[in-house]
């Protein structure tokens, strides 16, 4: 039986095609299509149901220093309502899950978890908590993203809020038009500018249904926040990262603090930063016609196999096959000529610097810094 | 005389004479949503009942293209890979993807009718 979010039923009014999501039954578009929907959130606003993630609050005095011993980011410094991006990383220094952590006072925080790692993220930090410490999922919690050039405009004009002096990667708490307390956060996953808002459930559906009037959002579905995410190089887990990859080969150098230790898998992380990696995470530009998808082998041109696709697909902003793989560190270059077996068949490509697409937010690196 | 015909795994094919005028179904069009890429076959080719012999890619996923009877490919549709919304048009009017010339017509009389067709799409939902 899969589960349902708070905004099932509107949904399936709405004509979205349905499919599974770790257990969920989620939109995976709605009635134009994935390649219009991914547009018009490169124009407009596009509107997601995101409630399938894991919403969890860790609270108590010390919750700082807990989160640098699960992640290598620093968390003791962050000022209340700044969001960072961070792995949980495991004793190999693998990657458990990654996701945001936000800061919401002295000694608490908040995070958002992929749907599919939830129980093994909450058994995971519950193992290693220290009794002064609790935490709390909150199951029926449901998020929506608004993502997109006029998301801050939708968002007040729909919510009456003004989030014109909130920064990228922060976080306020605020009140529904009803009164209820929900928290708007100004980040998220398609390289945009836009929010997710964190809301019970009943708000959920009045929000959805009110901000389904504006003339500047459409309804998107899961299959284009994947293209939309890809084209910015966005990691998703079990893809870019599993439990076997380390932050320093996915590229995500970034999230760690300047003198972090102490973290889980924290001694093989230092070596890899101080030693390099044998491979590394790039993106890939097909120049020849086709789709290279997940699992395609990456060779040299001398038919030596070198690398293998993460995730690919095709990018509605460039019209272009593009994907991310894990290439020998030597051949990880922008610029390198490789080839990807699809079906037996080796199509051209090249090593892509990325994003794909320019973020048009202030870089998460930035605003991590 | 022209007819249509359908598989199970949603080809359609306009008979013509010993032509065979592969394409998908509107339901097939349906599963997949937006489609990027049509690989084709070359001319030529050999190809048997129930080989791959094109490939249809859409946002989400690849979908192989089988040969519903043997025979040998004896045109592709380059316009298709400039325009894929062809594919959703009448197989003679564009919405073809492959001819293949018919080796064995008797393998015609397995493929299922239009309403045969519309009684077994109706009864996978």
């Amino acid at each position: 039986m899969l589960k349902h979010t708070a905004l099932h039923d509107l949904h399936v009014k709405s004509g979205a095609r349905m499919g599974e999501f770790a257990g969920y039954d989620m939109p995976l578009y709605y009635g134009e299509g994935v390649i219009k929907e991914h547009l018009w959130v490169r124009e407009a606003c596009g509107m997601f149901d995101v409630s399938h993630m894991g919403q969890v609050t860790i609270e108590g005095e010390g919750v700082a220093e807990f989160l640098e011993r699960l992640t290598p980011s620093p968390f003791q410094e962050k000022r209340q309502g700044k969001a960072q991006y961070t792995v949980l990383t495991n004793e190999q220094g693998g990657i458990i899950d990654d996701l945001i952590i936000t800061r919401l006072s002295e000694h608490q925080f908040f995070a958002v978890i992929n749907a599919g790692c939830k129980e093994k993220d909450i058994a995971w930090v519950k193992e290693h908590l220290p009794s002064k410490l609790t935490l709390n999922y909150m199951e029926e919690r449901a998020l929506i993203a608004l993502q997109g050039p006029k998301a801050a405009k939708v968002l007040e004009e729909t919510l009456q809020c003004d989030v014109s002096d909130l920064p990228y990667m922060n976080a306020r708490e605020g009140k529904s038009p009803c009164g209820k307390d929900i928290l708007i956060s100004r980040l998220g996953y398609t390289g945009e500018d836009g929010f997710e808002l964190s809301v019970p459930p009943d708000v959920a559906q009045r929000a959805w249904q009110g901000f389904s009037k504006h003339p500047a959002v459409k309804p998107i579905g899961l299959a284009a926040r994947d293209s939309l995410r890809l084209e910015m190089g966005y990691a998703l887990y079990g893809h870019e990262i599993t439990a076997e990859t380390s932050p320093v080969e996915a590229g995500l150098n970034w999230v760690m603090g300047k003198n972090a230790s102490g973290y889980f898998g924290c001694e093989r992380i230092q070596k890899e930063l101080s030693e390099g990696t044998a491979r590394k995470l790039v993106g890939v530009k097909l120049t020849d016609k086709g789709i290279a998808r997940e699992g395609a082998e990456i060779q040299n041109g001398d038919g030596k196999v070198i690398g293998v696709m993460t995730s690919g697909g095709h990018s509605p902003s460039l019209q272009a096959a593009i994907g991310m793989a894990y290439i020998d560190t030597p051949l990880a270059e922008a610029g390198q000529d490789i080839f990807v077996n699809v079906r037996g068949r080796n199509l051209a490509a090249l090593v892509a610097d990325l994003p794909f697409v320019p973020a048009k937010t202030k870089s998460m690196k930035k605003a991590a810094a | 005389m022209a007819e249509l015909k359908f598989t199970s795994d949603h080809e359609s094919i306009y008979i013509d004479g010993d032509i065979a005028w592969v394409g998908i179904t509107k339901y097939a069009q349906d599963a997949l949503g937006d489609l990027v890429f049509v690989e084709l076959p070359e001319i030529g080719r050999q190809v048997s009942k129930g080989d791959e012999f094109a490939v249809v890619e859409s946002v989400k996923t690849a979908a192989e293209v089988y040969s519903p009877v043997d025979g040998e490919v004896v045109e592709a549709n380059d316009n298709m890979e400039g325009d894929l919304e062809l594919i959703a048009k009448p197989l003679a009017d564009g919405g073809w993807i492959a001819k293949i010339k018919i080796s064995d017509p008797s393998q015609l009389d397995g493929l299922m009718d239009e309403a045969a067709y519309k009684d077994y799409v109706a009864g996978l939902d």
